[in-house]
């Protein structure tokens, strides 16, 4: 019994000293960024022109690319990612074998590295469509990567509306289309925008994909024809290959984190309380 | 779900149609990367074949080698360091969750995974490379290689280690644990050999998952492994993986450097979709 017992407290010791681990490390991480990045933010910080290849000014133009970058990947990546939703989630059954390979090609797609969207942005969108290195070929390729996150979440929050709500519909006499527009799709609303802040986190968080289709131009971009930089590659360009460039970087850094935990905090507000809420009080 | 008859009009008709052909666009786009991937290899795969991949004296693409082998050693050994890191850790942090951190804590505790889990890899990166590599330079310089890459990984796959065996832990029935305790077992025997068997494949579902993403996995590893193209001898020797080796030729490589980096980009994604693939089937799930 002894050995028992003394078995269980090292196991008990195990556990806890991994949780405290990884406390740790999540803090440590945490207070270098705020110590080396929160002395330079600054109103001026997030408006002001790039200078010196990032070593001085602010990330102004840089936000602005990340802003329309996301705008691109969004407002391509939805209405694809609402429709095919829908359809596993209201119009084919799920052990179907079209609604199967849909199901599989989305995960598979899911599963698909960042840098390999980056090659095939490049030689699709970049080359073969002959969109360069801009704005709109870096859009299009994270469209691409967020399509399954968008998928899912807006499927589980179809799903998770009550059947007794189709049955009701159907027997009034609405049309599926009628039935979707003004009874499912509101009540699925807030998975659906939990959905566009996930895809909106994934994509702000990226950089492997594109650094060959949205390229490193720092300058404020005058047409989505143009390059433009995006937050994720201004820290990478600013460690990496710019001496002198770590103070910034660390501040970059900081203002994507804050943005992304905002945005994941929105979500996960949106996909629990709300979409609850919603069902059960209607 | 409602699938009845009664309600067919035309514009249902249309919807329908609409609806289709916005998955076959989903669906196109996963047969496009294939298609591209392929269109931009074939000449390597053509005129280099797969052999000299791994039989070519060494990577020096511009006079014409191109022996990838050491950057797929490099790829494997920093997941492979990663992955054993990681899924100790993570399961740990799971079973601290679940089972011995008082409510308070556990809450608060899995909220900071679930933060984790969205920091950028390339803000990782950084950290790694201003904080890590010097702490590892002063002891074994020059600091950036195998093991900073290795430790990089872990603490950014472990959220996904973490979350997978959490959900896993979490969906072990009931009679389980009750009956476990009415036997009188103590809780490091509950856990040890009632819940973790039972979860067992969410949990290994997961280890794979996590293993496809360090894998796959450019910027971090590309910012503290030192990127010398070299089998690594030791721990500390730097090391450059096939993610990474993309990122850094593909900005100046022309014909047949550049398709062999798409080789390179292929090869990894046939690799870590088969992972994917059989953690899905394990149920190794975050999302759905």
């Amino acid at each position: 019994m002894a050995n028992l017992r003394l078995r269980d407290q090292l196991f008990t010791g195990i556990v806890w000293g991994a949780a405290l681990l990884v406390t740790g490390s999540f803090l440590w991480l945490l207070s270098d960024m705020l110590i080396h990045g929160a002395g330079q933010l600054s109103w001026s910080f997030l408006t002001a022109e790039t200078e010196n290849a990032g070593r001085a000014g602010g990330i102004g133009p840089i936000l602005v690319s990340t802003l329309l970058i996301l705008a691109v990947a969004m407002l391509v990546a939805c209405p694809i990612g609402l429709a095919t939703a829908v359809l596993l989630s209201e119009f084919i059954a799920k052990d179907n074998r079209v609604a199967r390979a849909i199901g599989m090609s989305i995960d598979v797609l899911a599963g698909v590295p960042s840098i390999v969207f980056g090659l095939f942005g490049m030689a699709f969108f970049s080359a073969y469509l002959g969109l360069g290195f801009s704005i709109l070929a870096g859009g299009l390729t994270l469209a691409c990567m967020v399509l399954p996150i968008l998928i899912r979440t807006i499927e589980e929050g179809l799903s998770a509306v009550p059947d007794e709500w189709r049955k009701g519909a159907a027997v009034l006499g609405m049309s599926r289309l009628s039935a979707l527009l003004h009874i499912l799709l509101p009540a699925a609303a807030p998975a659906l925008a939990a959905g566009l802040m996930l895809g909106i986190g994934r994509a702000m968080a990226e950089t492997a994909a594109l650094i060959f289709t949205s390229g490193y131009v720092d300058r404020m971009p005058s047409s989505l024809h143009d390059s433009g930089r995006a937050l994720a590659v201004h820290i990478y360009d600013l460690s990496m290959n710019v001496a002198g460039g770590d103070a910034n970087a660390y501040a970059s850094a900081l203002v994507l984190v804050i943005m992304l935990i905002i945005i994941n905090n929105i979500a996960l507000w949106l996909a629990t309380s709300l979409l609850q809420k919603r069902i059960s009080h209607v | 779900m409602f699938r009845s008859h009664a309600n067919k009009s035309y514009a249902d008709d249309i919807l329908r149609l609409a609806l289709m052909s916005a998955a076959v666009v989903a669906v196109g786009i996963l047969l496009l990367i294939l298609l591209f991937l392929l269109r931009e290899s074939w000449p390597a795969l053509q005129r280099i074949g797969l052999y000299r991949f791994v039989a070519d004296a060494g990577w020096h693409p511009l006079e014409g080698a191109f022996n990838l082998a050491p950057m797929l050693i490099a790829t494997l050994a920093v997941a492979l360091g990663a992955i054993l890191i990681a899924g100790p850790i993570g399961i740990a942090s799971a079973v601290f969750g679940q089972f011995y951190a008082p409510p308070m804590i556990a809450a608060s505790f899995k909220r900071m995974v679930a933060l984790l889990a969205g920091i950028p890899s390339v803000v990782f990166g950084l950290w790694g490379l201003t904080v890590l590599v010097p702490i590892i330079a002063k002891w074994q310089p020059p600091g950036a290689g195998l093991l900073a890459g290795m430790l990089i990984l872990a603490f950014m796959i472990l959220p996904t280690v973490a979350l997978t065996a959490d959900a896993a832990l979490k969906a072990v029935p009931d009679q389980y644990l009750r009956g476990a305790n009415a036997l009188g077992i103590s809780q490091a025997g509950l856990i040890f050999n009632v819940m973790i068997p039972a979860a067992r494949s969410g949990i290994i579902g997961g280890i794979l998952l996590a293993t496809a993403r360090a894998l796959g996995e450019t910027m971090a590893v590309l910012m503290v492994a030192g990127n010398v193209v070299q089998v690594p001898n030791s721990l500390f020797d730097p090391v450059r993986v096939l993610t990474a080796n993309i990122a850094l030729e593909m900005a100046y490589a022309t014909t047949e450097h550049r398709a062999t980096l798409f080789v390179s980009g292929l090869a990894l994604m046939l690799l870590v979709v088969a992972l994917a693939a059989m953690a899905g089937k394990l149920g190794g799930r975050l999302h759905g």
